[in-house]
């Protein structure tokens, strides 16, 4: 699968560092555009705190709707970084070298925008510090540790700091690089990020062995962060379709299934920006696509075990969500959509390799996997409270309000934002990977067949 | 007064005898070593391997984190003693997981600290160097506290063909 590309040293600078030293054209309209967008989304989100809850369509009893859905989808998509980063690194997959910062990168901005809708959900923001910060020393009251809502911040703090740390350690080197093809205040700036790089054996030991020791800790983290979000619901033992015993091992496999497809619709859309068809390959996509054919399938599997658990027991308020959830207008059709885009279309199209090695369709197939997936979390959050049940009084359907839906769009529009804004002064792709995979790989004669070779470890 | 002279190649074959020429001219170890602008295998150079104490971070930091989280979660729950259901005070399953976290969280901080210590930096005088090196280019360097030797390394390093030698 590993083709070989000999890509000098020069090159491989003058094309990945092609977004910090040159700006591409369509950069700055972009991210003016994009700016606009961020602006009016916080502008909404301001509005929605001065007036309240209120502009939205949550009602009694569905009070968590599309804010919680998509909180769940962003954090889900964080689970790409670490898949990809730390898992591949510690196999020493050669497939991973163009792969890893975007998506590490995609796990830091995913989870700052996952982190604003709890916030925002809360109507108050601020009145969240008593909640989760133990600080309240005049009155004695201090977060309820037993809640998943105190574990939820504290999982997801942990997530993102390391995964930010992890982001900046593994940037050394190429900041390095910048600061030897920059002048002026850029030059300064990256000297100071660099903290003094120079490329000798100890630093790149020190890289070699602490990215593959941060890896190893940040797997668990990994882990426990879906985990946890997924007992959000599932210790909620009076809603149906939440309290499942199989959420949190479900929702950790179901994130990993969004976040992969999430860095291939980011591959794809470097490859393009960018120019880098050398760097980013058919192969990688080929690689990435079989790796979510693995995932999928286990995902699928976690999605028609809950169903059968659910009904197995004939507890008849589950089969009555159960019904409502796949048989009841509206929730069947998102409920079909979402089993179509989520597994059905894509999947077996990714069986052949002409798809896998297609870009365009490996790109639009990525994106209707998280079509799918944001739906999954739609119909086990929102059916799940909707659901009519004895002695509530009260009783509205859940619309989402255009408030809500702006938010959603927002959310898409800050995450790229940051992006871009990103790759303005950072590589995308790490160069020192690329280079070192370059310097491990040569050519050997098998035969009368060439056949690349990777170099692990000296002896 | 430490002065520092940079040797520059373009393949690594030069490099190495470039290396091993100090080694023999009696240069001590720690007084020269290679710059690249991307990992090559351990040994490639024949350079000094570097020992470290990475390993130690993770663990110290964990230690630190996992007492912390005891600290945090005992307190704030013992600060505010309200009985549920005739439960314990101290919900210990549920501490467990906010002890995980934090007890992660310091592990991986302590981590990154190490590596940027281990690696030694921040670097605040990094000395002779040249920005050909993340071009692919190989630099040499060579620190003396005995201006004398200067030439002999030198000498070593035109030997092995260096392309160009720099002084800092």
């Amino acid at each position: 699968m590993q083709q070989r590309r000999e890509l000098d040293q020069v090159y491989t600078n003058r094309k990945l560092l092609n977004g910090q030293l040159d700006t591409p054209k369509w950069w700055a309209p972009t991210v003016a555009i994009l700016g606009i967008a961020v602006i009016l989304g916080l502008f909404v989100i301001a509005t929605m705190i001065n007036k309240g809850l209120g502009v939205t369509g949550l009602a009694r009893p569905v009070y968590w709707g599309l804010f919680i859905t998509t909180f769940v989808f962003w954090v889900g998509i964080s689970h790409a970084g670490i898949m990809i980063s730390a898992i591949l690194r510690l196999t020493q997959a050669e497939w991973r070298r163009p792969v890893t910062r975007a998506a590490e990168l995609l796990t830091v901005f995913s989870l700052l925008t996952a982190l604003v809708f709890p916030l925002i959900h809360a109507g108050r923001p601020w009145r969240i510090a008593y909640w989760i910060l133990p600080y309240d020393f005049a009155r004695g009251i201090y977060p309820n540790i037993r809640s998943p809502l105190i574990m939820d911040p504290v999982a997801i703090s942990t997530y993102l700091t390391g995964s930010t740390l992890f982001l900046y350690v593994a940037l050394l080197p190429d900041l390095g690089n910048l600061r030897d093809r920059t002048t002026g205040w850029k030059n300064a700036m990256y000297t100071v990020l660099a903290l003094g790089w120079r490329g000798n054996p100890r630093q790149w030991k020190m890289q070699t062995v602490g990215g593959i020791l941060l890896s190893a800790l940040m797997l668990p983290i990994f882990v426990s962060v879906h985990s946890i979000v997924s007992w959000d619901f599932a210790v909620a033992s009076a809603v149906e379709g939440w309290h499942s015993t199989i959420f949190a091992p479900y929702f950790v496999i179901g994130a990993v299934h969004s976040g992969v497809s999430a860095v291939v619709t980011m591959m794809a859309l470097m490859r393009w920006l960018w120019g880098w068809d050398d760097f980013i390959r058919p192969e990688h996509f080929d690689a990435l696509a079989r790796l979510l054919i693995v995932v999928a399938t286990g995902w699928l599997g976690f999605t028609f075990l809950e169903l059968i658990f659910a009904l197995y027991g004939q507890d008849a308020p589950e089969i009555a969500l159960r019904e409502m959830q796949i048989l009841t207008w509206p929730w069947n059709l998102l409920f079909i959509i979402f089993l179509l885009t989520g597994y059905l279309i894509p999947v077996p199209m990714w069986l052949f390799k002409r798809v896998r090695t297609n870009i365009a369709l490996m790109f639009w197939t990525s994106i209707l996997v998280n079509i799918g997936m944001w739906l999954e979390r739609f119909l086990i959050i929102v059916p799940g409270l909707a659901r009519r049940t004895p002695f509530v009084y009260t009783w509205e359907a859940y619309r989402p309000s255009a408030v809500e839906w702006t938010i959603l769009v927002w959310s898409f529009a800050w995450v790229t934002f940051l992006m871009l804004l990103f790759s303005r002064f950072f590589p995308l792709v790490p160069l020192f990977e690329q280079k070192e995979s370059q310097v491990f790989t040569d050519d050997v004669m098998i035969g009368r067949a060439k056949v690349p070779a990777i170099v692990r470890e000296a002896e | 007064m430490t002065t520092s002279i940079l040797g520059l190649f373009q393949q690594p074959e030069p490099a190495a005898d470039a290396m091993d020429g100090l080694k023999e001219a009696g240069f001590e170890l720690g007084t020269f070593d290679v710059l690249t602008g991307t990992p090559y295998p351990e040994g490639a150079f024949g350079e000094h391997v570097p020992q470290h104490r990475l390993f130690r971070f993770p663990a110290f930091g964990a230690i630190i984190g996992f007492t912390l989280s005891i600290f945090l979660t005992a307190a704030t729950q013992l600060a505010y003693p309200m009985v549920t259901g005739g439960k314990p005070i101290l919900s210990i399953f549920a501490m467990l997981i906010i002890m995980y976290e934090m007890t992660m969280l310091a592990g991986v901080i302590a981590t990154v600290i190490g590596i940027i210590f281990e690696s030694r930096l921040p670097n605040l005088k990094p000395g002779v160097y040249d920005t050909r090196i993340t071009e692919g280019w190989i630099g040499v360097v060579i620190t003396f506290d005995d201006e004398s030797k200067v030439a002999d390394a030198e000498n070593v390093l035109n030997k092995a063909g260096a392309l160009e030698i720099k002084h800092a």
